[in-house]
């Protein structure tokens, strides 16, 4: 009996109760994942592979999870990075570096293994080279298939908005 | 209580729950293996040696590898990605490491191998730095699994020289 009737019926108390629930839901997520951005020290601690760049290793859907440390990057890593004015990160192993001995500075070049040539392409204008402000982070660890279902969301966006419609009437309609 | 939301809730919750932790213990189980590796590369050949018009040095090589990895393959593994580089130095650069070949090893039958090929990529400097270069080849090997957390390692092979003159 406490549905919504009429609007002058609506009960305020369980009504703001409901949307603090809701709140502190959404509040938890944001401070997990920021907590993980903080421990793995990359912008986004969880990529999805998105293309078949990476077989037989990493297929489209598979998920990675990145680490970002101050060692520097060596030959034979998987990093994720972004090509400047791009925003999809490519996930590719580095296959030459080059370090420099006065600055630090690290000159990287990578290639997916699936690919026939090197990244050279990808990047941006005539750059020859990738360095440490273009990377995001390096892949440590690694889930199968998980990640399909953010595909499917980008790909294919009336998935999206049914989901979200559905979460959405399940919290207005639960009687809690 | 026993409706149909809240036992498929149910159900759901504890599948995703138990296999995020088979994932977990299958990466942990990883962990246990002492692997025995042994690794040898020979160069058979310099089969060029230049200068590029855009003033890099450029060398080509033919190289043998050989190399037991067997060790390594567990039930948690999905492939090991082995790659050959050429690591030195040279004044400009603290280090310098170019992969001259790499493979995908998919199983364990196939771990024990022995390949004779040239380098797959080239061997360009940044600069002119490599006639009579001293210069290590690395076995790396990066071990993929079918889930969890993947591991790297390597063998160093040292006392290998470029010529002294271009040819």
């Amino acid at each position: 009996m406490d549905r919504i009737k009429f609007l002058g019926d609506v009960k305020i108390r369980p009504t703001l109760i409901q949307l603090l629930n809701l709140g502190m839901i959404i509040c938890s997520a944001l401070m997990i994942w920021k907590g993980l951005m903080c421990i793995t020290g990359c912008e986004s601690p969880v990529v999805v592979v998105l293309t078949g760049s990476m077989e037989p290793g990493f297929k489209r859907g598979d998920i990675l999870f990145l680490h970002m440390n101050k060692e520097p990057i060596r030959a034979g890593e998987i990093v994720v990075y972004n090509v400047d004015g791009r925003d999809i990160p490519i996930v590719h192993r580095v296959i030459k570096a080059h370090e420099r001995r006065d600055t630090g500075e690290i000159d990287i070049l990578t290639k997916g293994d699936n690919n026939q040539v090197d990244d050279i392409t990808l990047y941006s204008g005539g750059q020859l080279w990738l360095n440490l402000h273009h990377i995001i982070g390096r892949a440590i660890g690694y889930l199968p298939y998980v990640g399909y279902l953010t595909i499917i969301m980008t790909e294919m966006p009336i998935v999206k908005y049914l989901l979200i419609g559905v979460l959405a009437l399940l919290v207005i309609t639960s009687e809690e | 209580m026993h409706s149909f939301g809240y036992r498929a809730n149910a159900v759901l919750t504890f599948g995703v729950t138990m296999l995020a932790l088979m994932c977990f213990l299958a990466s942990l189980s990883d962990t246990f293996t002492v692997p025995t590796t042994s690794a040898e590369v020979k160069i058979l050949n310099i089969n060029w040696f230049q200068k590029q018009a855009n003033g890099n040095d450029e060398v080509s090589l033919t190289l043998n590898v050989s190399a037991d990895l067997s060790t390594l393959f567990t039930w948690n593994t999905k492939q090991v990605f082995v790659f050959v580089a050429a690591e030195y130095e040279t004044p400009q650069n603290a280090l310098n490491q170019v992969s001259l070949w790499d493979g995908i090893i998919p199983s364990k039958e196939h771990a024990k191998f022995w390949i004779h090929t040239t380098n797959k990529y080239r061997f360009v400097d940044q600069g002119s730095n490599l006639k009579g270069k001293d210069f290590n080849l690395t076995l790396h090997w990066h071990i993929m699994p079918k889930t969890g957390k993947m591991f790297a390692d390597k063998i160093v092979m040292t006392g290998y020289r470029l010529p002294e003159e271009y040819r």
